[in-house]
């Protein structure tokens, strides 16, 4: 058994105006991977490619050890994907979504199904039209959950929930990890969410991979560093150095590749270190979304 | 186990990683007994459910935590509290000195004497002590 859900290698789509490109992604079963991208990144086109509903003009993608599109029927069996659009029939019941999916999906746990309603505070006899978005999403969720698939593939789970739905999905989603067979992608905007929950993190902005980690090393790497230079000091050219900004005698540097070491030479050149502070992850994206678009532009 | 009745809370706005306040209230939990020496604990990936954070983040809270001597860790059969855990204060220690190094480089940079630091230093101390006996004698 390959130890990768998902494997993404040199994965491209040219559109008219927007170029998905030399896209590559790993996922080892039993995490859970947060996507992290702007509108418009490409997140969407990325997990629709990765559920076979769009076709890639280059590179291969395996999903739990099936080539997609190819071989997309057998690979579907196993997969749970919770889309935007949400795709429920306004006009029937919750109910009614429930036992259509348990029809076609033999691994359907009625069981497990209802526990959700209950947690997630629906009620099977209401129609999809009656309900709000947060409650969709959420009935969206339980169909899929239900189905206790080997890979849930989630674009924007949280978007437009409010604070206690929001809490009810996380918590869904991380029990699903409780089963070590079973993995989640998701993707969001909101990096709270992603933070919180995720043991691996993927930027994506303008239709490629800006970095891939876990989330532990993510957290590690970037620091932000507050220094007091003299007016004659020169600060020593150190690689991994994002951003610099200088007024007056203050400085902030970002690092996307802090060592100890770095404070030192800074020191050594004559500087004082104020602070070094570790960062948000929202602070991290963003920083490093804006340096790569600087370095492009330039 | 019931997780929520052990009463973790993890803060997002704390500053601190996730992964330290994690090490920091399973020491407590050891430290008042709730979690008995040689006694087993939750696994990586319950504890990850129970507090609705990630894998990744609460397997380093426990390599931490073995390698301060705090638990135990046998592959394949999950985790122990250490026969004789190792609580001592590094956590608090290392905090300290952070903020005293802090307090001689700010001190520094404002051109405060040695002296006149370790004075405010002291009123410091006193200050703290004083509010803190006051409301402990209030009935």
């Amino acid at each position: 058994m390959s130890d990768l859900a998902v494997h993404f290698s040199g994965v491209g789509k040219t559109y008219p105006h927007f170029t998905l490109d030399d896209i590559h992604l790993e996922l080892p079963t039993g995490s859970i991977q947060g996507f992290i991208g702007a509108n418009g990144a490409g997140k969407s086109t990325t997990l629709r490619i990765l559920m076979g509903l769009v076709h890639q003009d280059r590179g291969t993608v395996q999903v739990l050890g099936h080539s997609m599109p190819a071989s997309q029927v057998a690979a579907k069996r196993d997969i749970g994907y919770v889309s935007e659009d949400l795709r429920l029939y306004k006009a029937a019941t919750l109910a009614w979504h429930m036992s259509f999916v348990r029809s076609i999906f033999p691994g359907w746990d009625a069981a497990y199904a209802e526990e959700l309603a209950r947690r997630f505070d629906l009620k099977p006899e209401q129609k999809i039209k009656g309900l709000s978005h947060g409650q969709r999403v959420k009935a969206a969720l339980l169909l899929a959950l239900a189905r206790r698939p080997r890979l849930l593939v989630l674009d924007e789970p949280t978007t437009g929930l409010d604070p206690v739905a929001r809490h009810e999905v996380l918590g869904a989603l991380t029990e699903v990890l409780a089963d070590e067979r079973r993995t989640v992608l998701f993707s969001s905007h909101n990096t709270l969410d992603v933070e919180q929950i995720s043991d691996r993190i993927t930027f994506i902005d303008r239709g490629r991979i800006l970095d891939s980690d876990d989330k532990e090393s993510f957290l590690d790497r970037w620091r932000r560093v507050r220094l007091e230079v003299p007016a004659n000091a020169v600060l020593p050219e150190v690689p991994g150095i994002v951003d610099a900004t200088r007024s007056g005698r203050l400085a902030v540097v970002t690092t996307d590749h802090y060592q100890p070491d770095l404070a030192a030479a800074y020191q050594k050149a004559g500087a004082t270190v104020f602070a070094v502070e570790a960062m948000t992850l929202e602070e991290i994206f963003v920083a490093d979304v804006r340096s790569r678009r600087e370095r492009k532009a330039a | 186990m019931d997780m929520h009745s052990t009463g973790f809370v993890i803060s997002q706005t704390d500053g601190r990683p996730m992964y330290l306040q994690i090490i920091e209230q399973i020491k407590q939990r050891i430290a008042v007994g709730d979690w008995a020496k040689g006694e087993e604990i939750p696994s990586i990936r319950q504890l990850a459910v129970a507090l609705q954070v990630s894998v990744i983040t609460v397997k380093r809270a426990y390599l931490e935590l073995e390698r301060e001597g705090v638990i135990v860790t046998r592959h394949g059969k999950g985790s122990t509290v250490a026969a004789d855990p190792d609580l001592g204060p590094r956590l608090y220690e290392r905090e300290l000195a952070q903020h005293l190094d802090q307090a001689a480089r700010i001190g520094d940079l404002l051109g405060i004497s040695p002296k006149d630091l370790q004075n405010r230093l002291r009123d410091a101390i006193q200050s703290y002590l004083s509010s803190n006996r006051s409301t402990a004698e209030e009935p």
